[in-house]
């Protein structure tokens, strides 16, 4: 069953893309920096001008007001922002077990997020976007400043989530492993156009 | 009480006390004299000539000539808003948010000072209404310029967390919320600061000039409390207006932060 579509879709440096995504499913996206990779999912979180027509679930991406929009295609940059003092005051709720599956307590939402590293920043903006519910996760290396023990809890994570709430991601990756480890299908981008990728 | 007229020699004597300091100028190596003297110089010219037309003005209540020259200096205001931004709007919205704001601000608020207060007939009687939009204009325009222009920097700065933000689902107005909050905060601080030090570290030039020209102090006074209170109200209603519009146009109707707009 299709849950995320992509019709014509033209973002900045790209070919117009046409792409179906099913429930559940992970798909990964590399490619050499500066190709565009970013910029696509900037679009598809609406975050840019772009053209074409994106759809999740039943709700198309120009018949829906964007905060909606953007809490269902809920993405997370390669480098978190954060605007207030305290790492509680970012977050809608506090969720004990989701803190504890990236190796946090509750104890964190007292911490000041200028005295976290970037690898604790890149794990609890992942919290902060998971406790939104998206239905389609747009992570953009979401493991780029991790350890290996993070890498593995992040991974873990993120495919337990797509399937308890049968959701899909878009996964840029700039490991190959990685997205051997986790992709169901895998995509490169080309000279401005989405390929599959050879895992054989 | 008597206004004593200055004669030519008056000025002359204030003119040599000028060219005095330039000679020690000179004389103390300080390299400022020929500058000191083509501002004194430039002062007399651009003040004559503005008694000049005020005196012509006066002489006549023509409406579209008043109306003209109120227009002329709302027009230079709204430029001078932009010149002291160091990220402009692209296009028309760089003079059209300077200038509409402070014809919301300072155009209504004169006008309500000269129905409601002042009461002259007809309303447009250049004596009353030519200073009083000019006062306003001058000592709004600088608080206002400085909120947007706080406006138009921190949202440059912070575009990540303006962004992060609408990335959570945060409507725009959130996103851009504490920014603005801030940016009104730096617009009003100046006019807050006057009003609190007036009379007592500053005597305003305008009462100063009403008190020299021969008006007893009281309704000097009294003059400059309605002038320092209009300018007040003017500075931020002038700076909400420049501000919201400001940062409206920050984003487009998908809600995006359109950092693209500033140049």
């Amino acid at each position: 069953m299709t849950f995320f579509q992509l019709t014509r879709f033209k973002s900045r440096g790209l070919e117009p893309i046409d792409l179906t995504i099913d429930a559940g499913e992970c798909i990964t996206l590399g490619g050499p920096s500066g190709c565009g990779k970013s910029l696509l999912l900037r679009a598809i979180a609406d975050l840019d001008p772009h053209e074409g027509e994106a759809r999740i679930d039943e709700s198309c991406q120009s018949q829906t007001a964007p905060p909606v929009w953007r809490r269902q295609a809920g993405l997370l940059s390669a480098e978190s922002h954060w605007w207030a003092d305290r790492v509680g005051d970012h977050l809608p709720r506090s969720d004990p077990d989701l803190l504890a599956a990236l190796g946090f307590s509750e104890a964190t939402t007292q911490w000041e997020v200028s005295r976290l590293s970037s690898g604790e920043r890149q794990r609890l903006a992942l919290v902060r976007l998971l406790l939104g519910n998206p239905k389609l996760l747009l992570l953009d290396e979401p493991t780029a400043n991790l350890d290996q023990t993070s890498i593995d809890r992040v991974e873990h994570l993120i495919k337990e989530y797509l399937q308890d709430s049968c959701s899909a991601a878009l996964w840029v990756s700039h490991d190959p492993q990685q997205r051997r480890r986790i992709g169901d299908r895998g995509f490169q981008i080309e000279s401005g156009r989405l390929v599959a990728e050879k895992w054989s | 009480m008597e206004l004593i007229s200055l004669t030519p020699l008056d000025l002359s004597v204030a003119a040599l006390l000028v060219l005095g300091l330039a000679v020690i100028s000179w004389r103390m190596r300080l390299g400022v004299e020929r500058r000191l003297l083509v501002a004194a110089s430039r002062s007399v010219i651009q003040l004559t000539l503005l008694g000049l037309v005020l005196k012509t003005l006066f002489e006549q209540t023509s409406f579209l000539l008043i109306g003209g020259l109120a227009l002329f200096m709302l027009g230079m205001a709204g430029y001078e808003v932009m010149a002291r931004q160091e990220r402009k709007f692209a296009g028309f919205w760089g003079m059209g948010i300077g200038t509409l704001s402070m014809f919301i601000s300072s155009f209504s608020i004169t006008l309500l000072a000269l129905h409601l207060v002042v009461k002259v007939e007809p309303w447009y009687t250049p004596q009353y209404l030519i200073p009083l939009l000019g006062m306003l204009l001058g000592n709004t325009m600088s608080g206002m310029a400085i909120a947007l222009d706080n406006l138009t920097q921190s949202a440059w700065q912070q575009r990540g967390s303006i962004e992060a933000r609408l990335m959570l689902g945060h409507t725009w107005d959130q996103a851009i919320g504490d920014l603005r909050r801030r940016a009104l905060r730096s617009g009003l601080i100046p006019i807050i600061n006057a009003m609190a030090a007036a009379g007592v570290v500053s005597l305003p030039g305008m009462m100063t000039g009403q008190i020299l020209g021969g008006s007893p102090p009281l309704e000097a006074a009294k003059y400059q409390i309605m002038i320092l209170l209009l300018i007040a109200v003017g500075t931020g209603l002038g700076a909400i207006a420049a501000v919201s519009l400001g940062a409206f146009r920050l984003f487009d109707h998908r809600q995006r932060l359109r950092l693209d707009r500033l140049k």
